[in-house]
């Protein structure tokens, strides 16, 4: 009969005492493993996010943290706008002229290269208009390419699916300017789907409508990202929406497409440069190297700042949440110290019951060393019974939690979703534990066989 | 009965000498036993009868290595005890020496299979599981093989302490009053059981008792009086 089953026999023998010690401990790594998967949970749901193909989000001077929660995230407000002819920096002369003569403006913006465009071959930038809700989520207004050149995935390498219809066109023949795409957690919480319409509310969630709707022609799959919390517009229907075209300064040229002489009377004109603002810029240069670069360039520019998502979300992480979990994790890890100094009062307790038992065992031929080790592999039994009882009863309640955190966050989590210091839990609550072991077992090392058998 | 303590050739027990003092505690010794001689021959059976708080008890966790003497000698089946270490003493005792208590000292946690197993566990070869049971078929138990000691009569719990003892296959088999604590009927069964399974198997038998009646169960009879020289009537010497 081994030494392990001994002290086996002698745990479940002390059930009550047994139960109650490990349930502080099982509790205790329990908080821990919830405090380390939160902070795992948040870690993943800004870093995974803030990588989704682009390298830089470009938006007006202010916080850069706030830009990029703001355009990464959808969260917090907009600092403020960008006039669209920042926009048109990341474009050669060609392309710029080209917007020129769809939009209407000044033609001399056709006429020269943008500021960044030195920058952009094989790249792209991609605009975002924020400023309106659809129910609690966030309306944005871009381009086709949001859905075609940004990937999103641990390794930002899987393009956008869609769970139902497809993109939204530049101007379609049947819906003009004004066709939608929903994320997918949108799609599910707003109850919409294909075919129906999306009206945005201008401001906030409870603003003013706008008195025209988009007509929705895809639902995304889910991708774990911000993106599953936001209703995308075409850009162009955003800016026609009332109140989105910007006064036009007085001493603005303007040079009308020749579309608008052609169009139809119940056609809609699209906004001429001037009118055009953009909240922010998603951007990815082609040669990645010259990013700081690009980044510098930006921050000279009086009117744009330029952050690199991953960096900014390192610096919240690194400033603010590390430390405040750190804190948390201390404070959960004293928590394990005060039960594995639970298991040493058990078990140092129970050892005045228990001499007699040693003390019978001894006389049996035990010797002091497997008196000691039965001790201590009581501690070790507690030690894993509790820890795995905490790990598992943590991990269920993620799981049960999954849908609300991935809800909230847009991380998906499940049963076996771990972080690598978990790993080293369960090595410690051991350590732990036999420490608090030595104190019962060097009293079982003592107990003197003759005395206690008279007992 | 008889109170010869004659040396043979083939002792499984020889003990020379023998002083066991323990400290007062307002100071000074106390001499407990002071024994000269007393031998066991190899698959003899001794009684040992004496008052209470004579020593007997004493003598045998000496015999058993479970305690030091102060003096003299104890050579078990050749084998001198008092030089050896406290790790030695320990294997010695769960390979050579079975102890069957008054109180029998069955483990509450374990059932009474598991209790006859612990007595051969901590010895130098492995359980022998088939053996545990054959030894509680012998004793009367093996449809209580899993009950535990809570679960059983005083007899009954005194009958697995014997297949305890027994398990280990020990050389000399030492036995405390183990007919203190059960009934006359039961103490009859115990009694036969101790003495028919060491005869069975050659074991040498030591059992120290208070009641003649037991002891007149033995084809020898030692008084303590007789070979502790530390004895006193009124037990001061315990």
């Amino acid at each position: 009969m081994s030494l392990l089953f001994i002290a086996w026999r002698n745990f479940r023998y002390r059930a009550l005492s047994s139960f109650l010690t490990t349930l502080s401990l099982t509790l205790g790594v329990g908080l821990v493993v919830l405090v380390m998967s939160v902070y795992g949970i948040i870690s993943e749901a800004f870093v995974r996010n803030a990588s989704v193909g682009y390298n830089l989000v470009v938006g007006p001077k202010g916080s850069t943290l706030q830009l990029t929660l703001n355009a990464v995230y959808y969260l917090s407000q907009p600092i403020e706008n960008l006039p669209y002819t920042e926009y048109m920096e990341f474009y050669p002369k060609e392309k710029r002229a080209e917007m020129v003569r769809t939009f209407g403006g000044d033609p001399a913006l056709g006429e020269r290269d943008g500021v960044y465009a030195g920058f952009m071959t094989d790249g792209y930038a991609i605009p975002l208009a924020l400023g309106d809700y659809f129910g609690e989520f966030r309306v944005v207004g871009t381009t086709p390419d949001f859905f075609e050149l940004l990937k999103h995935g641990p390794d930002a390498d899987q393009p956008f699916t869609f769970e139902e219809g497809r993109n939204f066109e530049f101007n379609n023949e049947e819906n003009s300017y004004f066709e939608c795409v929903l994320g997918s957690r949108v799609a599910a919480q707003m109850g919409m789907r294909v075919g129906d319409v999306m009206n945005p509310t201008h401001g906030d969630p409870e603003g003013k409508g706008h008195g025209q709707g988009f007509q929705i022609v895809g639902v995304l799959d889910p991708t774990g990202t911000p993106n599953d919390r936001a209703a995308f517009v075409n850009l162009e229907g955003f800016y026609l929406l009332e109140g989105h075209a910007k006064p036009i300064p007085d001493d603005a040229v303007i040079v009308l497409p020749e579309s608008a002489e052609t169009a139809g009377p119940d056609e809609p004109l699209l906004l001429t440069i001037p009118e055009r603002e953009v909240t922010s810029i998603l951007v990815r240069n082609g040669n990645l190297m010259m990013a700081p670069l690009l980044q510098n360039r930006i921050k000279e520019s009086v009117r744009a700042e330029a952050a690199t998502p991953i960096g900014e979300i390192n610096k919240l992480m690194t400033m603010i949440v590390g430390p405040l979990m750190q804190a948390l994790l201390a404070i959960t890890l004293i928590t394990c110290v005060v039960a594995a100094v639970g298991v040493l009062v058990a078990i140092y307790n129970s050892m005045n019951d228990r001499k007699r038992d040693i003390a019978v065992m001894r006389a049996l031929g035990a010797r002091r060393g497997s008196v000691t080790w039965i001790i201590l592999f009581e501690s070790l039994i507690i030690a894993l019974v509790g820890g795995i009882a905490g790990w598992v009863l943590a991990h269920l309640g993620i799981l049960a939690a999954s849908p609300l955190i991935e809800a909230r966050t847009g991380v998906q989590v499940g049963f076996f979703s771990m972080s690598t210091y978990e790993l080293y839990l369960l090595p410690l609550v051991i350590g732990l534990s036999l420490l608090a072991g030595i104190v019962p077992a060097a009293s079982a090392y003592r107990t003197d066989v003759g005395t206690n058998l008279s007992a | 009965m008889n109170g010869h303590a004659a040396k043979v050739n083939s002792d499984m027990l020889a003990i020379e000498n023998l002083i066991k003092r323990f400290d007062q505690p307002g100071g000074g010794e106390l001499t407990v036993l002071d024994v000269p001689q007393f031998h066991i021959a190899e698959g003899e059976q001794v009684a040992l009868i004496g008052q209470s708080g004579g020593g007997k008890t004493t003598l045998l966790h000496l015999i058993a290595g479970m305690l030091t003497a102060t003096s003299g000698s104890i050579r078990i089946n050749n084998l001198e005890l008092t030089r050896l270490s406290e790790q030695g003493r320990d294997r010695f005792r769960a390979g050579t020496i079975g102890y069957v208590f008054q109180t029998f000292n069955l483990l509450p946690a374990f059932s009474a299979l598991e209790n006859v197993k612990l007595g051969m566990s901590f010895g130098s070869g492995s359980v022998d599981a088939a053996r545990a049971s054959d030894l509680l078929d012998r004793v009367g138990l093996s449809d209580r093989a899993h009950y535990r000691p809570n679960q059983l009569s005083v007899g009954q719990q005194q009958r697995v302490a014997i297949a305890r003892a027994l398990a280990g296959r020990p050389k000399l088999l030492l036995a405390d009053e183990p007919t203190a604590n059960v009934d006359p009927a039961s103490a009859d069964t115990v009694l036969n059981l101790i003495i028919d399974s060491c005869r069975d198997e050659n074991i040498s038998l030591l059992m120290v008792t208070h009641s003649m009646d037991v002891a007149q169960r033995f084809q020898r009879c030692d008084k303590l009086e007789d070979i502790n020289r530390a004895f006193s009537p009124l037990g001061a010497g315990s």
